[in-house]
């Protein structure tokens, strides 16, 4: 396939990662959805990778991997002390910085 | 078969025919994944969704000749990372949902337009841009030291830096996830009764919880504690039990027949003298219907 | 030396004396200053030194006519420069001083009539906590007034032209605790601005068309602006006579001079009877040169004299109040002295004339008002006085050389001074004499009645007083002034007899004043003197007998009849100057205020804090779009991606 396929698709489903982000409203949910949008510019990644024809695209998106897995656990703990001291994980609890 | 493949590279415009067998396949698949991860009411349905994806993903790597980055995606992304999403799903309570009802005015009406909108633009750009090249592929770069060699290379000398910078990154990740978690309670501070009992009086609910029905008359962990008008008190069934069980046992202890719960296989009153007739005594654990009481009960009881 | 215009003396630097002719200024100055600072300490002999000022630069101002009397005639008129004033690029005002003739003149008059009456202020405001204030006041104007008459520039003119006006408003308003007096005051500065705004424009006017303001400068070049725009020469003289109204009580803008009464009657005498209301005859004899040259402006100036002669003479015959009959026959001779030098070239002298012998009679006559307001517990109306002749004979005697003079009673001083002046008038020629002529004799009459009216009402008939009280419920006891107060009247009576003749045989006046406004040319009417003093004397002896008809047979009524004639009424409200005044003035004025007020609430309030409180709404408005919720952050921060991904495409691909 033609490169412009891969990067239609991982458009598409960066799209919908961030529509997901604005949508839904358990903090784990969000966070799933940031890891979709990761994953499509990944894939996108390795696609210009292969379309260049050198390595770099492929480190890079090794690179976002490691760094994601470091952010899901640090995220994650965060959001486990955040329910334990709320019991609820509703992103839109945190809605103090107002007019 | 090979003037098939041929012509349906033609068709396709491009690339192997195993190609785009494979990402005709698999990328509905993807997006379905996606669209079902934002869709689903549940969380740990969400979860599931997005391995669906992640996988498929692993699959298109390994398609486009990173097999390499393929294999870490389904064995560390998702293999791991979602687990943990599942693991925090489970210690953070599954049924923390959402509801239907949205808060913010015209906020999935705008997402949703805005996120076709971008993604319309970014395709238009990328359409506009690439629609022209090809790819070289990858197949000349791990040639020299085949797929791992090739990327240990590119990887431990011109990207050392910021490799050992992630190495470190992940050190504290590991460091801060533990700090974060923690729960400090300082050896003295064990609430005493006094304290618990003080805080009880000040929660909303100072009476001690119903416990669970008898167990006398039932062995199950539904058993509800019932008040005077016959309906299920609240609180003194788990919550992770369903509540159809705890109906299910408090209808059959209305209908007076609780008592053949103890007629079970295993329980110890039912001796080899004390078989009933196997046929209609053995309980239906499927249906839990019982159709008739023996009369000797009385006295054995 | 400068050459000098046609008829004028060439303009030399004073030596001797007249070079210290700045202490003439100077002294009052420095006792104005003196007893302002000085504070109540100098309380006991503040009197003492305000008029020890006053006497040695009437004494310095004799020493200097001594001076430039004895000059030869063409080396009188002596210029004293002090210092470099006003260095602006090309306008160059010098700060000096003008010693001739005229000024002499006019010093020894201000000197002269001023100390005496400073002497009177000490007798008169003897009761008065704040009598040092009050000379100091007084020092000042004389101050002002010789600046005034001695500038040698127009632009020194208006400074002392400003400071009298100052001074006058001091006074007039002396008696803080009287809302009338503030008001008086107020009015009387009002009106001199609006004066002062036509001279101003007048030396705006100089300085645009000929460069220069000093006297020398201007004499020098009016005759050349003739030439070229005649419309300039007029337009300045008439500006000048904006300013001359201002200062003199003359039609439109006499209407202040009698509310200035309100002010103590030392004052009243020095200020606006023999100094202050006589600087806008200054102005125009000074200005002669211009005048000169535009007959235009000398016309209107003839016709304000008559006009203002006129309504002087008409207010003064209805009126109760002793000082405000005073005040009016100050207007209506004034109005003799501009008819004087609005007749133009060669009869500026007797202007003058007139000037100083006024000048001796109206501060007698107010001097003596002054005695009777003090013997009748400071009460003005004539109707309560009568019969006075009796108890104050001092008094009596010199307000009745006074009267006679202003009555024009032959061989006393207004004889000699009001005559030729009617003369002039009728020698004027054609329809313009006749009527101006005819004015003036009427006045003449008019002014006999009035004052016979007066001094019947005040010194004969029934003593009325006796059977009433005055308005602080005290009894009247009518008594001789002391002798600080009777010795300047005395002496003025004395001038007020002999200063007609004195100055007017041989003409030494004219001749003494030919340096400084041009050589005199006797009058000569076609229907000849003889006929004019004997239509002079008729009118004069109608007037007496009018007036002792009407008010010597039978008792005055102590009220003021209401049912009067329309005349009556008319003369009453002033001939109508206060209400013209008020429609002309006064209440556009008012309106004008009412609406800025109205634009600058409504509009410019308006459109600030409707800005601002738009500015409040849109806020208020706006900031609910932070909602605290972090979901449509999100979504602003992709709509401004959205945003940039669309320029970003636009950019590379459109």
């Amino acid at each position: 396939m033609t490169p412009t396929h891969y990067l239609v698709l991982s458009a598409l489903l960066f799209g919908i990662g961030a529509v997901g982000v604005l949508v839904r409203r358990n903090a784990i949910v969000v966070f799933m959805c940031v890891e979709l949008m990761l994953n499509a510019v990944n894939l996108s990644l390795v696609t210009f990778s292969r379309m260049h024809g050198n390595l770099d695209g492929v480190i890079m998106a090794f690179f976002v991997m490691v760094v994601a897995a470091a952010e899901v656990v640090v995220g994650l703990a965060i959001i486990m002390s955040i329910f334990r001291s709320r019991r609820s994980s509703s992103v839109d609890d945190a809605n103090l910085l107002k007019f | 078969m090979s003037t098939l493949s041929a012509a349906a590279v033609a068709a396709a415009g491009g690339g192997a025919g195993g190609e785009q067998i494979a990402f005709w396949i698999l990328a509905p698949i993807a997006l379905a994944g996606a669209i079902g991860m934002v869709m689903s009411k549940g969380a740990v349905h969400s979860a599931l969704w997005l391995v669906l994806t992640m996988l498929s993903l692993g699959c298109f790597y390994i398609i486009q000749e990173a097999e390499f980055l393929g294999f870490v995606q389904i064995i560390v992304y998702t293999g791991a990372i979602m687990m943990l999403f599942l693991f925090v799903l489970m210690l953070t309570g599954r049924d923390a949902g959402d509801s239907v009802i949205e808060v913010l005015r015209g906020q999935r009406v705008w997402a949703l337009v805005i996120g076709i909108g971008l993604v319309g633009l970014v395709v238009t750009g990328l359409l506009r841009a690439l629609g022209a090249t090809s790819s070289v592929g990858l197949g000349e770069v791990l040639a020299a030291r085949g797929a791992i060699g090739s990327i240990a290379a590119v990887l431990f000398t011109d990207y050392l830096f910021p490799f050992e910078l992630t190495s470190a990154l992940l050190i504290t990740a590991a460091v801060g996830a533990m700090v974060l978690a923690h729960v400090e309670r300082a050896p003295g501070e064990k609430r005493s009764q006094r304290q618990r009992v003080a805080e009880r009086m000040r929660s909303d609910r100072m009476s001690p919880l119903p416990g669970p029905g008898v167990f006398a008359t039932s062995s199950s962990n539904a058993t509800p504690a019932l008040l005077p008008d016959g309906s299920i008190a609240p609180g003194s069934v788990s919550r992770l039990v369903e509540i159809e069980e705890s109906e299910r046992v408090a209808r059959r202890y209305a209908a007076g027949e609780a008592l053949a719960e103890l007629e079970g296989v295993d329980h110890p009153s039912r001796g080899p003298g004390n078989q009933a007739d196997d046929a209609t005594q053995t309980p239906d654990y499927d249906t839990y219907e019982v159709t008739d009481v023996p009369t000797t009960k009385g006295a054995a009881r | 030396m400068t050459t000098a215009p046609e008829g004028f003396e060439p303009v030399t630097t004073a030596t001797g004396i007249s070079a210290s002719a700045w202490l003439l200024i100077a002294l009052p100055l420095a006792g104005a200053i003196i007893l302002l600072l000085g504070g109540r300490r100098l309380d006991k002999v503040g009197h003492w030194l305000g008029c020890a000022t006053v006497v040695v630069a009437f004494v310095i101002g004799v020493m200097t006519f001594m001076q430039v009397h004895g000059l030869a005639d063409d080396a009188r008129v002596m210029d004293s420069t002090l210092y470099s004033w006003i260095p602006v690029g090309s306008l160059q005002v010098d700060f000096g001083l003008r010693i001739d003739p005229l000024s002499l003149t006019f010093v020894l008059l201000i000197t002269g009539v001023g100390s005496l009456i400073h002497i009177y202020s000490i007798g008169y405001m003897s009761h008065d906590p704040d009598r040092r204030k009050f000379f100091a006041y007084l020092n000042l104007f004389v101050a002002a007034m010789l600046l005034l008459v001695l500038g040698n520039s127009f632009v020194t003119l208006y400074f002392g032209w400003e400071g009298v006006g100052l001074a006058s408003y001091l006074l007039i308003g002396w008696y803080t605790d009287r809302p009338s007096a503030a008001t008086a005051a107020k009015k009387a500065f009002i009106m001199n601005r609006v004066g002062d705004v036509g001279l101003s424009l007048a030396i705006f006017l100089m300085f645009k068309e000929m460069g220069t303001t000093s006297f020398t400068g201007v004499f020098d070049r009016i005759g050349d602006l003739a030439q070229t725009s005649p419309g300039s020469v007029t337009t300045i003289a008439l500006l000048l006579l904006l300013g001359a109204c201002g200062k003199s009580g003359q039609f439109p803008l006499q209407a202040w001079l009698p509310d200035a009464m309100e002010g103590p009657t030392p004052v009243s005498a020095l200020i606006h009877a023999a100094t202050m209301v006589t600087a806008g005859v200054y102005l125009i004899a000074r200005s002669s040169p211009i005048f000169d040259l535009t007959a235009d402006g000398r016309l209107v100036v003839a016709i304000i004299g008559a006009l203002t002669l006129l309504i002087g003479c008409v207010a003064g015959c209805a009126k109760d109040d002793i000082k405000k009959v005073l005040a009016y026959s100050t207007v209506s001779q004034i109005g003799y002295m501009f008819l004087a030098v609005g007749l133009g070239a060669g009869v500026y002298a007797l202007g003058i004339m007139h000037l100083l012998a006024h000048g001796f009679f109206k501060a007698g006559l107010f001097l003596g008002a002054g005695s009777i307001m003090h013997a009748m517990n400071d009460d003005v109306d004539m109707r309560r006085f009568g019969g006075l002749a009796r108890r104050m004979p001092i008094t009596f005697v010199t307000m009745a050389c006074g009267y006679l003079a202003i009555i024009g009673f032959p061989f006393f001083s207004g004889w000699f001074t009001k005559d030729p002046i009617i003369e002039a008038a009728f020698a004027a020629g054609g329809t313009k004499g006749a009527l101006l002529g005819g004015a003036a004799l009427l006045g003449a009459g008019l002014t006999a009645f009035y004052m016979t009216r007066l001094m019947i009402m005040t010194f004969f008939g029934d003593a009325r007083w006796k059977e009433l009280k005055s308005t602080d419920g005290r009894d009247y006891h009518p008594h001789e002034a002391s002798s600080v107060m009777t010795i300047p009247m005395i002496v003025l009576a004395v001038g007020s007899v002999g200063a007609g003749w004195f100055l007017s045989s041989h003409e030494r006046l004219a001749e003494w004043l030919t340096p400084s406004v041009g050589t005199f040319v006797e009058p000569d009417p076609a229907i000849g003197k003889t006929v004019i003093t004997i239509a002079t004397l008729v009118l004069m002896v109608l007037g007496v007998l009018v007036a002792y008809l009407a008010v010597g047979r039978r008792p005055v009524p102590v009220r003021a009849p209401e049912h009067v004639n329309p005349v009556i009424r008319f003369a009453r409200a002033d001939v109508g100057g206060n209400a013209l005044n008020e429609t002309l003035i006064a209440r556009p004025g008012t309106w004008l205020g009412r609406t800025l007020v109205f634009t600058d609430v409504k509009g410019v309030d308006g459109a600030v804090n409707g800005i601002a409180a738009t500015l409040g709404g849109l806020s208020g408005r706006w900031r609910r779009w932070q909602n605290g919720f972090v979901r449509s952050y999100a979504l602003s921060m992709l709509a401004g991606t959205l945003v940039l991904t669309l320029a970003l495409v636009l950019v590379r691909f459109a």
